[in-house]
C-alpha cells in the first residue's frame, strides 16, 4: 500500500544460511555465506558473525571470491544487480546492474573482466529455462554501472549453483541438466553433450544433480540422484567418452568438490556423511559421520586446509582436514514444520520454536544466533524414513519464563497416541531449564491447546490444557503430599473442566489471571481460575471458534475470537455482549503482550493479508495487503530491545515490538520501518571503523592518544560505546607517577583490578538484586520490612538504569554481606 | 541320479493360440540339465571365433561374425581339465593341468594329439606374434618353449628355471621378451637367451591374507613395455618393463583378480574379478589434447554372480565368462552403433544344438548329458479342461533307463528311433547302438556294426526306424540298414563340394524320400534316399543354418539360420518357393531379427499342412503361411490384443507370426503323433540356484 511505504516485509535473522555454498576467504580466516538479503562474513575461528554485507535489495542467490583480487567478493541476487565488495571492511565497490534477476555466478580468473551468470531465458517468459550468460564488466569508475554487454553461453542449463562449474584453467564450463552433461570448450567454442538414460533397469535415477571439476586433469564428477558418482573423461569426444562409477551414497548425492590440489574428491548428500575419496584411488575413502543432518553444500578452502559444509537443518560446519569438525555456525533451525507455536523466552527474549527433531530451539533474533537446543524428548533420533518418533507439538512458557511446558507426542498407525506433558523449570545455577515433572498421558486424546495463567501477582504459576477428550485441565504447582527432603514441588492436576460433552480447541487467560476462556466449539466459556466457577457462556453460532485472545492494557474488557465461518468477533466481557464483529478469514490472530495491538492475518486469495487493530478502535491502525503468498500460520510479537521513538501513526505498532511470521515456505520474516533500516545502515558504517579489535581497556589505554589525535567525528563516535574505566583515578595516577615512586606491583595489582570492577557494578548489582528477590520470594514468612527494602531498592535500580549514580563504598559492603550470609539455614526450617 | 519326485515333474495343461489350434501340452520340466563353469577363453580376431573351454573339458567354438553362433562343441574328455587356451593362426592349442599340450581337429571335432610338457600341471599356453614359437608355463617353475611345425609341435628348452610355480605367461609384441606371473613376484625373460632381466616384487594383500602368498593370476605385457598384472589380493598393477618399476596400483576387489584382457589397439583393458564383476580400464590423458595417457579405471561391468574366469576383448565387445557358466557378450557402446543389435547385451546360457530326442510314435524322451543318456516315458491325462488349465497327471512321466557311457570321452551326439525301439549315441572315438525292447524296459546292445562307423557327429534315425543316418568326417553321411539282429553298411552319401566341415543337422523326411545335412560352411545338401545320392545343394546363404526340416506333404525344405532368416526351398523345383521369395522381399519384422537365440527346431503341424513350428530358448512360434506376413509397423507380438477383439476383426489384424512365451527357457518343443505338443523346459534360475554359493559380498542394507 503506498500510505505505508516505509513499512517493508524483510528477511531479519533466521534467514537461511544453507541457501547457497559459503565461500571461503583465501587466508581462511573468514568465511562469507549468502543469508537472506545480505551476505553474512563469519570468523572461521570463533563463528562469530562479523558483519553483513547489506545492499541487496532480494534474495542474495551467490557468493564468489574475484578471481583476480582475492580480497574483494561478487555477490548476485534476485533484484538483477551484482555487487562487489571488500569484505575485510564491508564496503560496497561497485553495482553492477543486469537488469535480470540472476540465479547463480561463476567466475574463473582465464576469463579476466567476465562473469558468467545464470538468468531466467530473455525471450522466453516461463522461468523455468534458464541459460548462462557471459557479462563483460565495464571498467568504469562510478559505483553504480550498467552492464549490458551480455553474451548468452550456454541454453537450457540448471538454475542450481551446483550443476554449473569451470573445468581445469577455465577452459571449459560444464553444466549438468536433468539427464545431460554438457562441456563447452571455449577455446574451440564447441560443446559436446552426453546424456544418461532416463532410468536404468535397476530401478536407479541418473538425474544429475551436481557437478565438480578437477582442477588439475580433465576429470569431471557428477553427482546422480541414485546416490551414484560418475567420473568423466576424455569427453572431447563425441563417442569415445568414457566414466566410471563410484557408489556410496544410498541417496541423491547433493554435493561434490575437489580439493585445489586434486587429489581427493569430497562427496555429501542425505546420509550426513563427508566422504572423501582419493582421486585415482577410489576404493580408498575416508568418512566424517554423525554431521547431524543432510549435506547441502561442500566448499574447500583455497589452501585446501580447511573444508566446509552446508547442511540442511541451517548449519554450516567448518572441519579441519576432513578429521576434525572445528566450528559450527547455526542459524535458525528449520525443519518442514513448526508445530509448536512461536514463543518469545521472556527472560532472554529468544524466539522458541521447534528446532532439531525433539528440540526447542532458543534463537536470539537481536544478535542473530542461535542460543542453545533444549533436548525435550531427550531420545536418540533415528534417520529413517516412516518412523514415527516423538515430537515437540505445543510448548508455552510463563510470563516469568521460570516455567516451560511442554507437550511431546507420537502417533503410530497402530497403535494408540502417545503423550507426555512435561514441565521444566529454569535453573539459575545452568541458566537453562530442568525437567521438574513428567506426566504420561496428561489427556486421552490429542492436547489441542495449552496456556500458563499470567498474572506476574498471582502467588502459583498455573497451566491450563485443553484436548480432544473433551476436557480441559488445570495443572498446578503442589508441594509433594510426603515430606522427602530431596524433592522439590511438581506439578500435578488441580482441576477438571467439561462443558456438555463438547471439545474445546482453545484457551486464554485474561492479562490479570482472573479470567479464563475455553472455546467448546462455537460456545465460549469464561471460567474463574480462582474458585473454577462457570461465570459466563459466549456464543456466536454456527462455526465453533478457531482463536481465542483477550485485549491488553486498556483494552483487557474486550475478549476476541475468530469463529471457522471467517468472522472475527469481539466480546465485551462487561456486558456480556458482542461489541462487534467483522467478517474476514482470519488465520491467526495474536495479541502484542506489550501494547493493546492485535494482530489478524487473513488469507485471501492465496495470499495472506496482514490487519494491526486495537479492539477498541474501529479503524485498523496499520493494514498490508499481500505480506506473502499462502497462509501464515505461525508469528510472534518480539519485543524491542530499545524502544523505537516513531511518531508516524502507521508505523507505532511497531515501537514495543517487532512482528515475526513464518512463511508458507518456513522463511521468517519482519516488518521494518525505513528509519530502522536506515539506522541498521548506519550501524553497520560505523563497524568499518570500528575494525574488529576487542575493546579492552589496554586497547584504549593505548588508544587514547590516537583517538584525541584523530578528529572530532571519530571522538564524537567513540562517545557512543559505553563509559569505560578510562576515567578511573586509580589508572591516571597509575600512569601519570613516574615508576620509581610507585609502591610495589603487588599492591598497584589489587587496586587496579578494582578499578576495573568499578565499571560493572551496576550490571552485577541488578543481577544480584533480582536474585535477592527470589529469595524473598521463595521464603514466603520472611518480615514484610526486610521485603519492602529489597523491592524499594529494586526500584531504585530498575529506575535508575545507567544513568543511576554510582552506588556509595558503605551501600556496596552492604550488598556483599548480604550476598554471603548463609539462607540455607532457611529451606532447613521450611522443610522440617 | 533318479529324478523321479521333481517338484514340477510333469505339468499338463492345455492352452489356445489364437486361430493357431489347440495342443494338449506336455510341460517338462525334469530335464536336469547343468552347463558346466567355464575356465577359458580365446578369441582369434582374423577369423572372429571364439573358443571357449569349460570345466569338463569341453570346447566350443563361436562365431562372432554370424549372431555368435555356437559352431562347433568339441566334447570334453574324462581328466582333460583345460586350463589355458590359444590360437595360433586357425590352429587351436590348449594347457591343462594334466600336464599335456593338445592341438585340436577343428574339422573333425576332437583332439588331434597331444604332448606332455613334462613339467607338471601347465597353467598358461601362450604363443608369440608370429606364431613360430609356444611357450608353456609349468608348475616346476619352467617356462618351456615349443616350437610350431606345420603337423606337430616340438619342445625347444627351457627358460632359466624360477621357484614357484610360473601361473600367467605373457609375450610382448615383438617376441623377444616374455613375462610371466608367479607367486609373490613377476618376472621378465629374454626369449632369445632364456634369461630372466627382471624381477618384480608384487605386494601382498593386507591383514589377514598378509601370511599368504600372492598369486599373479593373469599378466599382460603391452607393446609400451608396461605390464599389467591382475593378483590375488585384488589389484590390477601397472609396471614399467624397462626400468621395473611399479607405476599404479589399482584395488578392484577384495578378493582376487582372475582374468585380465587387452584390446588390439592397447587403448583398453578389462579385469575379471571372483566378485563377478569385469572392470574396464582405459588408456586417455588425463589432460584434453596432451600426448601423456594413463592408464584410468572407468566403468565397471556386472553381469556375474561368479568368478569371471575368463574374459576376451574384441574390437567391439567385452566377452566374459566364469563360474556361472554364462556367455556375456557386452558391447562396448562407443564402439557399436546405437539401439542396434549390436549394441544389446548378450547371454548366452543354453547350447545352440538340441539336447532332447523325441520319439514320436513311442512318448519317449532322450536327454542327452555329457557321461550319461536318460531314456523318460511322458506322462499322461485323460482330463479336459478350458484352455490355460493344469490338467491332472493320471500317469506320472517316468525314467526308465539311465545308460551310462563307456570310456573317457563324453557323448557327443545321441539318437532315439521314432518307435523307440533303437537307441544310439557316439563319442569321439566310440559309437553304440542299442535295442530297446520289452516296453523299453530291457537294453541289448548291438555288437555287429560296420566298420566304417566307428564315431559320428551327428546321428538321425529314419522316420520308420528302419534306417540310421551318421554324419562323419568331410561332411559325409553313413547310412546303415537296422534289421535284427545285426546292422549292414549301405551307402557313404558325400556332397559334391567337398567341404571338410562337421555335419551338424540331420533331417529325414517323413516319407523316407529325403535327407537334408547342413554343416559348417553354411552348405545345405538334399540327398535321395531312394537313390542313394546327391539330390541338389540348396543356394549357399551367408549364415550358418541353425535348424532344417522337410515338409511331410509338399517336400519343402524350412532353413533357419544364425541371423534369423527363414528360407523355404521346394525339393521338386529345387528352387526357393513362391512364399519364401515373398518373406525375403517383404523382409522380416524387426523384432524377429532382434531376437538373441537362434531357432533351433523346426517342425510342421500335421493337421494344417500351413503351419510351420519354431522355436528358440525364449519362445515358441507357429508360422500360418495362409496368412499375411506382418508389415514393419504392425505389432508383432499381438496374441493377447487379438484375444480381445471379436471374432471378425481378428482376421484384419492377425499375422502369420503366433508366438508363445508361456514357456520359458526351452530346450525342445515337439510334436507328438497324437497331436499333443512336448515342450522341455531348463528355467535358468534352477540352473542359477545349482551353482555353489558365490563369494561373499557386503551388500548395502543386510
Amino acid at each position: 500500500m503506498v500510505e505505508h511505504g516505509d513499512i517493508r516485509v524483510v528477511h531479519r535473522g533466521g534467514s537461511k544460511l544453507n541457501f547457497r555454498e559459503p565461500v571461503i576467504t583465501h587466508d581462511s580466516r573468514y568465511l562469507l555465506c549468502a543469508s537472506g538479503e545480505c551476505v553474512k562474513v563469519f570468523s572461521t575461528s570463533t563463528e562469530e558473525c562479523i558483519h553483513d554485507l547489506r545492499g541487496h535489495t532480494g534474495l542474495v542467490t551467490g557468493v564468489l571470491l574475484k578471481p583476480s583480487n582475492h580480497l574483494q567478493v561478487y555477490s548476485c541476487s534476485a533484484d538483477g544487480t551484482v555487487r562487489l565488495w571488500d569484505y575485510t571492511d564491508g564496503i560496497l565497490i561497485k553495482t553492477y546492474v543486469i537488469g535480470y534477476p540472476v540465479y547463480s555466478i561463476c567466475a574463473s580468473a582465464n576469463h579476466e573482466g567476465v562473469i558468467f551468470i545464470v538468468t531466467p531465458m530473455l525471450s522466453d517468459k516461463r522461468s523455468d529455462l534458464f541459460q548462462l550468460v557471459a557479462v563483460d564488466l565495464p571498467q568504469s569508475g562510478d559505483q553504480l554501472v550498467e552492464a549490458r554487454e551480455l553474451s548468452a553461453v550456454l541454453s537450457d542449463v540448471s538454475s542450481n549453483p551446483a550443476a554449473i562449474v569451470f573445468g581445469r584453467g577455465g577452459e571449459y564450463i560444464a553444466s549438468a541438466n536433468g539427464l545431460h552433461l554438457e562441456v563447452y570448450f571455449f577455446k574451440k567454442q564447441k560443446s559436446y553433450r552426453f546424456s544418461l538414460k532416463e532410468d536404468n533397469k535397476k530401478g536407479g535415477k541418473n538425474t544429475l544433480t551436481c557437478v565438480a571439476c578437477h582442477p588439475k586433469d580433465d576429470c569431471i564428477a557428477t553427482g546422480h540422484e541414485d546416490g551414484k558418482i560418475r567420473l568423466w573423461r576424455n569427453f572431447n569426444h563425441k563417442k569415445e567418452y568414457t566414466y566410471s562409477t563410484l557408489h556410496w551414497h544410498h541417496s541423491a548425492v547433493s554435493s561434490l568438490c575437489f580439493t585445489p590440489e586434486g587429489t581427493n574428491l569430497l562427496s555429501g548428500g542425505m546420509e550426513s556423511v563427508l566422504v572423501q575419496w582419493r582421486y585415482n584411488q577410489e576404493s580408498e575413502r575416508d568418512f566424517l559421520p554423525r554431521l547431524g543432518s543432510a549435506i547441502t553444500h561442500i566448499t574447500v578452502s583455497p589452501d585446501g586446509a580447511l573444508f566446509c559444509t552446508s547442511h540442511s537443518d541451517n548449519k554450516i560446519t567448518i572441519i579441519q582436514s576432513c578429521v576434525k569438525v572445528s566450528a559450527v555456525i547455526q542459524g535458525l533451525v528449520k525443519g518442514e514444520s513448526v508445530r509448536t507455536d512461536m514463543m518469545v523466552d521472556p527472560r532472554s527474549k529468544s524466539l522458541v520454536l521447534n528446532g532439531k527433531p525433539g528440540h526447542l530451539q532458543f534463537y536470539s533474533l537481536q544478535r542473530d544466533k542461535l542460543l542453545y537446543n533444549l533436548d525435550i524428548v531427550q531420545q536418540e533420533y533415528i534417520h529413517e524414513s516412516g518412523l514415527e518418533q516423538f515430537e515437540v507439538v505445543k510448548a508455552a512458557f510463563d510470563a516469568s519464563g521460570s516455567w516451560l511446558a511442554t507437550v511431546e507426542e507420537r502417533k503410530t498407525k497402530d497403535a494408540e497416541l502417545e503423550l507426555n506433558l512435561k514441565l521444566w523449570a529454569f535453573d539459575e545455577q545452568t541458566q537453562s531449564f530442568v525437567l521438574n515433572t513428567t506426566i504420561s498421558a496428561p489427556h486421552e486424546a490429542r492436547i489441542t491447546a495449552m496456556c500458563f495463567c499470567h498474572a506476574t501477582d498471582s502467588q502459583t504459576t498455573m497451566l491450563v490444557s485443553t484436548s480432544k477428550d473433551g476436557h480441559f485441565k488445570a495443572w498446578q504447582l503442589a508441594a509433594p503430599a510426603h515430606t522427602e527432603a530431596d524433592e522439590g514441588p511438581s506439578w500435578s492436576c488441580d482441576f477438571v473442566g467439561a462443558y456438555h460433552g463438547l471439545v474445546p480447541e482453545c484457551c486464554c487467560f485474561s492479562a490479570d489471571g482472573s479470567l479464563l476462556a475455553v472455546s467448546f466449539q462455537e460456545v465460549v466459556t469464561v471460567w474463574s481460575p480462582a474458585s473454577w466457577e462457570l461465570l459466563t457462556t459466549l456464543s456466536q453460532p454456527p462455526k465453533a471458534v478457531r482463536d481465542l485472545c483477550f485485549g491488553r492494557l486498556s483494552c483487557s474488557k474486550y475478549l476476541l475470537g475468530t469463529t471457522a465461518n471467517d468472522l472475527l468477533c469481539c466480546w465485551n466481557l462487561l456486558t456480556c455482549s458482542l461489541e462487534w464483529s467483522t467478517s474476514m478469514d482470519i488465520s491467526l490472530l495474536l495479541a502484542d503482550p506489550l501494547t493493546e495491538n492485535m494482530a489478524a492475518f487473513c488469507c485471501q486469495a492465496g495470499s495472506t493479508d496482514l490487519f494491526v487493530f486495537k479492539p477498541s478502535e474501529p479503524r485498523p491502525v496499520f493494514s498490508q495487503k499481500a505480506v506473502c503468498s499462502g497462509k501464515v500460520t505461525r508469528a510472534v510479537f518480539a519485543p524491542r530491545e530499545e524502544m523505537l521513538e516513531s511518531c508516524e501513526e502507521s508505523s507505532q505498532w511497531l515501537n514495543h515490538s517487532q512482528l515475526y511470521f513464518l512463511t508458507p515456505y518456513m522463511d521468517l520474516v519482519t516488518f521494518t520501518t525505513k528509519a530502522e533500516e536506515d539506522r541498521l545502515m548506519a550501524s553497520s558504517k560505523q563497524l568499518i571503523i570500528d575494525d574488529s579489535v576487542a575493546m579492552t581497556p589496554f586497547y584504549l589505554l593505548l588508544g587514547k592518544h590516537r583517538q584525541q589525535e584523530e578528529a572530532d567525528p571519530v571522538s564524537s563516535l567513540s562517545a557512543e560505546r559505553r563509559p569505560l574505566p578510562q576515567c578511573s583515578v586509580a589508572i591516571k595516577e597509575l600512569l601519570q607517577t613516574p615508576a620509581h615512586v610507585l609502591p610495589s606491583t603487588s599492591f598497584l595489582c589489587s587496586m587496579f583490578v578494582q578499578s576495573l570492577l568499578i565499571s560493572v557494578t551496576d550490571g552485577r548489582e541488578e543481577t544480584k538484586h533480582a536474585e535477592e528477590e527470589m529469595e524473598s520470594e521463595k521464603e514466603e514468612d520472611d518480615s514484610e520490612g526486610e521485603m519492602e527494602s529489597s523491592t524499594q531498592r529494586q526500584d531504585q535500580a530498575l529506575l535508575g538504569g545507567q544513568a543511576a549514580p554510582a552506588l556509595t563504598k558503605a551501600q556496596h559492603r552492604e550488598l556483599r554481606r548480604v550476598k554471603k550470609l548463609d539462607h540455607s539455614w532457611f529451606t532447613r526450617l521450611l522443610h522440617s | 541320479m533318479t529324478k523321479k519326485q521333481r517338484k514340477f515333474s510333469d505339468r499338463k495343461e492345455k492352452k489356445t493360440e489364437v486361430k493357431m489350434g489347440e495342443f494338449k501340452v506336455h510341460r517338462v520340466r525334469f530335464f536336469d540339465y547343468m552347463p558346466t563353469a567355464i575356465r577359458a577363453m580365446a578369441f582369434n580376431s582374423r577369423t572372429e571365433r571364439l573358443a571357449l573351454a569349460r570345466a569338463d573339458g569341453a570346447l566350443e567354438i563361436f562365431n562372432f561374425a554370424d549372431n555368435y553362433f555356437q559352431e562347433k562343441v568339441i566334447p570334453g574328455q574324462d581328466g582333460r581339465a583345460v586350463e589355458a587356451l590359444c590360437w595360433v593362426g586357425q590352429r587351436l592349442f590348449s594347457a591343462g593341468l594334466n600336464g599335456e599340450i593338445t592341438e585340436y581337429d577343428l574339422e573333425n571335432l576332437r583332439p588331434r594329439y597331444t604332448v606332455e610338457a613334462y613339467g607338471g600341471p601347465i597353467w598358461t599356453i601362450s604363443s608369440n606374434s608370429h606364431g613360430t614359437l609356444l611357450a608353456v608355463g609349468c608348475e616346476d617353475g619352467t617356462v618351456k618353449m615349443f616350437e610350431i611345425l606345420e603337423e606337430r609341435i616340438q619342445f625347444q628348452r627351457n627358460l632359466d628355471r624360477q621357484k614357484g610355480r610360473i601361473i600367467s605367461l605373457s609375450w610382448h609384441p615383438s617376441g623377444t621378451l616374455i613375462a610371466a606371473g608367479m607367486m609373490d613376484m613377476i618376472r621378465i625373460f629374454d626369449a632369445e637367451t632364456g634369461r630372466a632381466t627382471h624381477r618384480l616384487l608384487v605386494e601382498r594383500g593386507v591383514g589377514a591374507s598378509k601370511s599368504k602368498e600372492v598369486v599373479v593370476w593373469s599378466i599382460v605385457f603391452l607393446s609400451d613395455h608396461t605390464i599389467v598384472s591382475g593378483d590375488s589380493a585384488g589389484k590390477v598393477q601397472i609396471w614399467d618393463g624397462v626400468t621395473g618399476t611399479l607405476v599404479r596400483t589399482h584395488l578392484v576387489t577384495k578378493w582376487d583378480v582372475l582374468a585380465l584382457s587387452v584390446s588390439k589397439d592397447e587403448s583398453s583393458l578389462v579385469a575379471g574379478t571372483s566378485e563377478g564383476t569385469v572392470v574396464q580400464f582405459q588408456f586417455i590423458s588425463s589432460t584434453v589434447d596432451q600426448q601423456d595417457k594413463e592408464w584410468v579405471r572407468t566403468r565397471t561391468f556386472k553381469n556375474h554372480s561368479h568368478d569371471v574366469r575368463a574374459l576376451a576383448h574384441t574390437e567391439t565387445a567385452v566377452v566374459s565368462g566364469g563360474m556361472d557358466t554364462q556367455l556375456v557378450v557386452r558391447p562396448l557402446l562407443e564402439k557399436v552403433e546405437k539401439n542396434t543389435q549390436e549394441s544389446a547385451l548378450r547371454k548366452m546360457t543354453l547350447p545352440h544344438r538340441s539336447l532332447v530326442c523325441c520319439a514320436k510314435k513311442a512318448g519317449l524322451l532322450l536327454f542327452q548329458f555329457p557321461d550319461h543318456l536318460e531314456l523318460w516315458r511322458l506322462g499322461e491325462s485323460d482330463g479336459h479342461g478350458k484352455p490355460g488349465d493344469s490338467l491332472p497327471v493320471k500317469r506320472k512321466p517316468e525314467k526308465l533307463i539311465q545308460l551310462k557311457r563307456k570310456g573317457e570321452d563324453h557323448i557327443c551326439c545321441s539318437a532315439l528311433s521314432p518307435c523307440g525301439g533303437w537307441l544310439a549315441y557316439s563319442t569321439v572315438t566310440s559309437f553304440r547302438l542299442y535295442r530297446l525292447q520289452n516296453n523299453n524296459i530291457s537294453v541289448t546292445k548291438v555288437s555287429k556294426l560296420p566298420k566304417d562307423l566307428r564315431w559320428a557327429h551327428q546321428l538321425c534315425f529314419s522316420p520308420d526306424s528302419s534306417k540310421l543316418f551318421a554324419s562323419s568326417s568331410h561332411s559325409s553321411v553313413i547310412v546303415i540298414a537296422l534289421n535284427q539282429p545285426e546292422c549292414k553298411y549301405l551307402h557313404t552319401l558325400k556332397p559334391k563340394s567337398g567341404s571338410r566341415q562337421p555335419v551338424h543337422l540331420l533331417f529325414a523326411s517323413e516319407d523316407g524320400k529325403w535327407l537334408a545335412t547342413a554343416n559348417a560352411d553354411c552348405e545345405i545338401h538334399v540327398y535321395n534316399l531312394d537313390k542313394l545320392k546327391l539330390h541338389c545343394t540348396v543356394p549357399v546363404y551367408s549364415s550358418c543354418p541353425t535348424a532344417i526340416a522337410i515338409h511331410p506333404t509338399t517336400s519343402n525344405l524350412v532353413a533357419v539360420h544364425a541371423d534369423q532368416q527363414i528360407f523355404e526351398f521346394s525339393l521338386v523345383q529345387k528352387e526357393y518357393t513362391e512364399w519364401s521369395r515373398k518373406l525375403q522381399k517383404q523382409g522380416l519384422h524387426s523384432l524377429w531379427l532382434e531376437r538373441d537365440t537362434p531357432i533351433t527346431r523346426v517342425a510342421f503341424n500335421p493337421k494344417n499342412p500351413a503351419h510351420i513350428i519354431l522355436h528358440d530358448m525364449f519362445m515358441f512360434c507357429i508360422i500360418d503361411q495362409s496368412l499375411p506376413l506382418p508389415e514393419a509397423k504392425t505389432p508383432f507380438y499381438n496374441q493377447i490384443t487379438l484375444r480381445s477383439l471379436p471374432e471378425p476383426q481378428r482376421l484384419v489384424h492377425s499375422h502369420a507370426f503366433k508366438i508363445c512365451k508361456n514357456f520359458q527357457h526351452l530346450m525342445c518343443v515337439s510334436l507328438l503323433e497324437d497331436h499333443s505338443l512336448v515342450v522341455v523346459e531348463r528355467p535358468l534360475l534352477n540352473i542359477m540356484s545349482q551353482l555353489p554359493a558365490p563369494v561373499r559380498q557386503k551388500k548395502f542394507a543386510t
